[in-house]
């Protein structure tokens, strides 16, 4: 206990904070012991302006922060229905709000009020569990309290029911009438006890996302439709190569369209790193609206001048990738090697090689990259479609010295991040723009800046040498993996660069005696960062497949090849990758088989195919049935089971592990990134395109297993095991097997 | 076309009838209320709702509208609003997404479908489907999966399959049932 709340960790308390109006606010703080209580004049009624996640109004609405940035996620929803279940609160009477971003000042320093905020990395709901939980408790125990005063009656008699507390003799009262009193009441010395699982009210029922009413009538506002009356709309073009320069410009026609007020040239600035600073040189109009700024963009006479980069292409850097892996070149990182891959290899009755080749990939967000700055002397005020405020926050205070807490950034719902957001290479251009013109601004990046300069996911190339001894258990397994890090250029060491490619823990390590994975690095000047489901994504493609063609071999059926590779149920320790539960992933795997009819793979017509994967603590599978209707594929069934431990909401976890499925199938069948002469050659939809409904399964049905255990995150956990099952499901329908991404192209190749 | 100026002042009997002097500009009607557009004939709608008129429910998806954010109902029929000038839009009725519900709030079925159906991701992308959804509605009540599968919009998020059960909900007229 100290002075100002319930400690929760060395650093944050949980705190009353006085609210107007006869309302209670509990919220958390990060404090330091030096720290003095907030005083309460200062705290007005706005929740904004608190570290606080809950108010209670005297009405008994009941409003509630997000502290996350939802990305699609649905963590506007879970978050808050976290804390409603611990504060008994009627859902009904419950409205949410996204925090933004909460910042205060340390001497200088940023403290952040909400503690972590980061979107659609998958982190949102395990670290909630951990925090928010305790938020609903304390509100609740001091709304007891102050009924058990009023009644003369101890706090333990009373019970909560949806936003009312009721007495032993049958008197109810609703938490609006008792919220001025509870927020006099002194915290307890110690955490309340959280509820029991058996009294989860809305923790394990389904919700539906509570933006809904708002976006499907329009008025869900995203930060590309924020405007400031005065702002000036700024339109770039990034130069074709990321190291090139300007060699000419003529803006005369440009400056000639009404509207137009200014061209402004920007430059990535020295010795920052990938994503807190211009991504490229660009040349930007701005205009009093969009219309005109986008007709002078066009006008603009520009002549760009290739940097050492112009030689690159992707297809250069994949046979530079397969050579690397095909000879003996040492790897850059050995990143796990368990017992003698060598020795055992010769004790081995059957050998299998393949190479494994997929593209680089776009993020495509819907909304494509924007911001709105406005600055004044001594504030920044932004809207920013952003994943992780606080890195954006970061990139602002460099380039404007303001004191952290001068910084206002506020997160409306984001469309589409899928890692792209957690780079703010369009912050810093909007402030550097913002700065230049000294006007509001307001960034619009049109789709073709979108495709051709983003962060993209490199290439890979996956080479798998495994063994196998007589009675079909595998002896060795050798995986090394080519690619350009995506950790390049921002500054993590060099031996550590493969961290973002592919996990020391990842499937079959730990499951088989002799295990080896090298990578070797790749050297790209395209830019590459973040991406939904990385490295996941590009390791189970190769790994599932692998198996596959293994039981094939094998003249076996593939689940019962990886059944055998799982054995028994049990925890397999991974070292910094967590652990395995071997019988939690033989589980969703059985799932899926059950629903899929496996029993029918061999007879079957249609082709079956399966796959599975862990992430992080949390399992998948997914069961695809396919076929080949002339050149035309048909995926007909896709069941995926997923096993996150405790479920928040079912419905947006349904809609997660549907969307992330056919996300990932999506991607899988169509879209590839390619780089020639320095230059990406993709510039719209119609060069990467992500599949119509024609192309998709008419349904995914998706398998929840009920667990107890703390939640794991779910945001991309359906994506890695989707495109492998659907190309095991293809080599089963068509006999092809698809080595090489993307699917289609590959699979008519090789028709 | 602006009026012909006379070149002889009107005498006699036609001097009290003055023509009325034809308007400047692009009239036309959006969700029910008439709008005149003044400045440049060839700005597209798509930019004239979102700049001017802070209708922003229609999104920018691309510049030929190729992910389908960008739909409206202009007439019956569901167009990208990127392709369309205002120049050719004199005289038409336009339907945005913020005009689907009816003036006393009460949501179309499709509307009310989606939110039944949780047919939502990141959202940026459900105005469009939800005006593709409608033009389809109205041409067929009862689409098969067929008719849907023509649906041009994209979606990175994968609402596919749940649009398809929300528009099928819609469409047996079970909108807003449990």
């Amino acid at each position: 206990m100290s002075g100002y709340g319930i400690r929760l960790s060395r650093r944050r308390f949980l705190q009353v904070l006085a609210g107007g109006a006869g309302a209670l606010v509990v919220g958390i703080r990060v404090a330091d012991a030096t720290d003095a209580p907030l005083p309460p004049a200062l705290l007005g009624d706005n929740l904004y302006d608190l570290g606080a996640y809950v108010r209670i109004d005297a009405s008994g609405s009941v409003l509630i922060g997000a502290r996350d940035p939802d990305t699609g996620t649905g963590v506007a929803t879970a978050l808050p229905r976290i804390i409603a279940d611990e504060l008994d609160a009627d859902w009904n009477r419950v409205g949410v709000v996204p925090l933004g971003l909460g910042v205060e000042n340390d001497n200088g320093k940023p403290r952040w009020s909400y503690g972590r905020q980061l979107g659609g990395v998958g982190g949102s709901i395990p670290a909630a569990w951990n925090d928010l939980r305790q938020v609903g408790a304390v509100a609740r125990w001091l709304l007891l309290q102050a009924a058990a005063r009023r009644l003369g009656v101890p706090a333990n008699r009373l019970r909560c029911e949806a936003g009312t507390v009721i007495a032993p003799d049958g008197r109810r009262f609703g938490y609006g009438s008792l919220a001025a009193d509870a927020s006099k009441i002194a915290l307890p010395d110690r955490m309340p006890p959280l509820k029991n699982a058996a009294d989860y009210k809305l923790i394990g029922q389904g919700a539906g996302d509570v933006d809904a009413r708002a976006i499907v009538t329009g008025q869900a506002r995203y930060a590309i439709d924020h405007h400031y009356g005065d702002a000036l709309v700024a339109v770039p073009t990034h130069c074709p190569w990321p190291d090139g320069t300007l060699a000419r410009i003529d803006t005369t026609d440009t400056l000639a369209v009404p509207g137009v007020l200014k061209v402004i040239q920007l430059k990535p600035e020295p010795g920052q790193p990938l994503g807190s600073t211009v991504l490229a040189p660009a040349v930007v109009v701005l205009a009093e609206n969009s219309w005109a700024a986008l007709q002078g963009r066009a006008k603009l006479k520009l002549e760009w001048k290739p940097g050492a980069s112009a030689g690159e292409s992707s297809a250069a850097l994949e046979q530079q990738a397969v050579a690397l892996l095909a000879g003996d070149t040492p790897p850059t990182s050995r990143v796990r090697n368990d017992g003698d891959v060598e020795a055992a290899g010769r004790k081995a009755a059957r050998r299998l090689d393949a190479t494994y080749v997929q593209p680089w990939l776009a993020h495509a967000t819907a909304e494509p990259m924007n911001c709105l700055v406005r600055l004044d002397k001594d504030r920044a005020s932004l809207v920013v479609p952003t994943q992780a405020p606080q890195q954006a926050w970061a990139v602002v205070q460099r380039l404007t010295g303001l004191a952290p807490d001068r910084i206002d950034i506020r997160v409306p719902r984001v469309g589409g991040g899928y890692g792209r957001r957690l780079d703010h290479d369009f912050v810093a251009e909007a402030v550097l723009l913002a700065k230049a013109v000294n006007k509001p601004v307001r960034l619009l990046w049109t789709r073709d800046e979108d495709f051709t300069h983003d962060c993209y996911r490199a290439g890979s190339v996956h080479r798998i040498s495994a063994t196998v001894d007589r009675k079909r258990q595998l002896l060795s397994w050798h995986q090394r993996m080519a690619s350009a890090s995506a950790l390049n250029g921002r500054g993590v060491p060099a031996d550590r660069l493969w961290s973002s490619e592919l996990q020391a823990g990842q499937l079959p390590a730990a499951l088989v005696p002799n295990y080896r994975s090298d990578w070797y690095a790749l050297d790209s000047a395209m830019p590459r960062g973040p991406m939904r489901g990385m490295p996941h994504l590009s390791n189970a493609f190769a790994v599932e497949s692998f198996i596959d063609e293994l039981a094939h071999q094998m003249r076996e059926d593939p689940l019962k090849t990886r059944l055998r590779i799982l054995g028994e149920p049990g925890q397999l320790a991974l070292g910094n990758d967590g652990a395995l539960d071997t019988g939690r992933l033989v589980n969703v795997l059985k799932l899926v088989a059950d629903r899929i009819e496996w029993k029918n793979w061999l007879r079957s017509v249609n082709g079956l195919g399966i796959a599975c994967w862990h992430v992080d603590g949390a399992y998948v599978a997914h069961a695809v049935e396919a076929a080949m209707q002339g050149e035309t594929l048909v995926i007909q069934r896709v069941v995926c089971a997923v096993d996150v431990g405790r479920v928040i909401n079912p419905l947006g976890l349904q809609g997660q592990v549907a969307g992330a499925t056919l996300d990932a199938l999506s991607i899988a069948l169509n879209a590839a990134i390619t780089v020639k002469d320095g230059q990406v050659q993709q510039h719209s939809y119609r060069d990467y395109p992500l599949a119509g409904m024609a192309q998709l399964p008419n349904d995914v049905e998706v398998i929840t297993v009920a667990d107890e255990r703390a939640p794991a995150g779910a945001s991309f956990l359906a994506m890695p095991t989707a495109a492998p099952a659907l190309a095991n499901a293809v080599f089963r329908a068509s006999a092809v097997r698809v080595r090489r991404l993307p699917l289609m192209k590959e699979l008519l190749r090789l028709l | 076309m602006a009026p012909v100026q006379a070149q002889v002042p009107p005498t006699g009997q036609e001097s009290g009838i003055v023509a009325e002097k034809v308007r400047d500009g692009i009239e036309l009607e959006v969700n029910g209320e008439r709008f005149r557009h003044t400045g440049d004939p060839q700005m597209p709608l798509l930019w004239y709702l979102r700049d001017v008129l802070r209708l922003t429910g229609t999104k920018y998806g691309g510049d030929a509208g190729e992910s389908g954010a960008d739909l409206v109902l202009v007439g019956a029929k569901a167009v990208s609003a990127i392709t369309q000038p205002l120049a050719r839009l004199a005289g038409k009725a336009v339907i945005t997404v913020e005009g689907l519900a009816a003036d006393d709030g009460s949501l179309h079925p499709l509307q009310q479908a989606f939110i039944d159906e949780d047919a939502i991701g990141c959202g940026y992308c459900t105005p469009g489907w939800l005006i593709a959804g409608v033009d389809l509605l109205k041409r067929k009540p009862h689409p098969s999966d067929d008719d849907i599968d023509q649906l041009p919009n994209l979606c990175r998020c994968g609402c596919q399959s749940r649009v398809r059960r929300a528009i099928k909900r819609a469409a047996a007229g079970k909108a807003g049932q449990p």
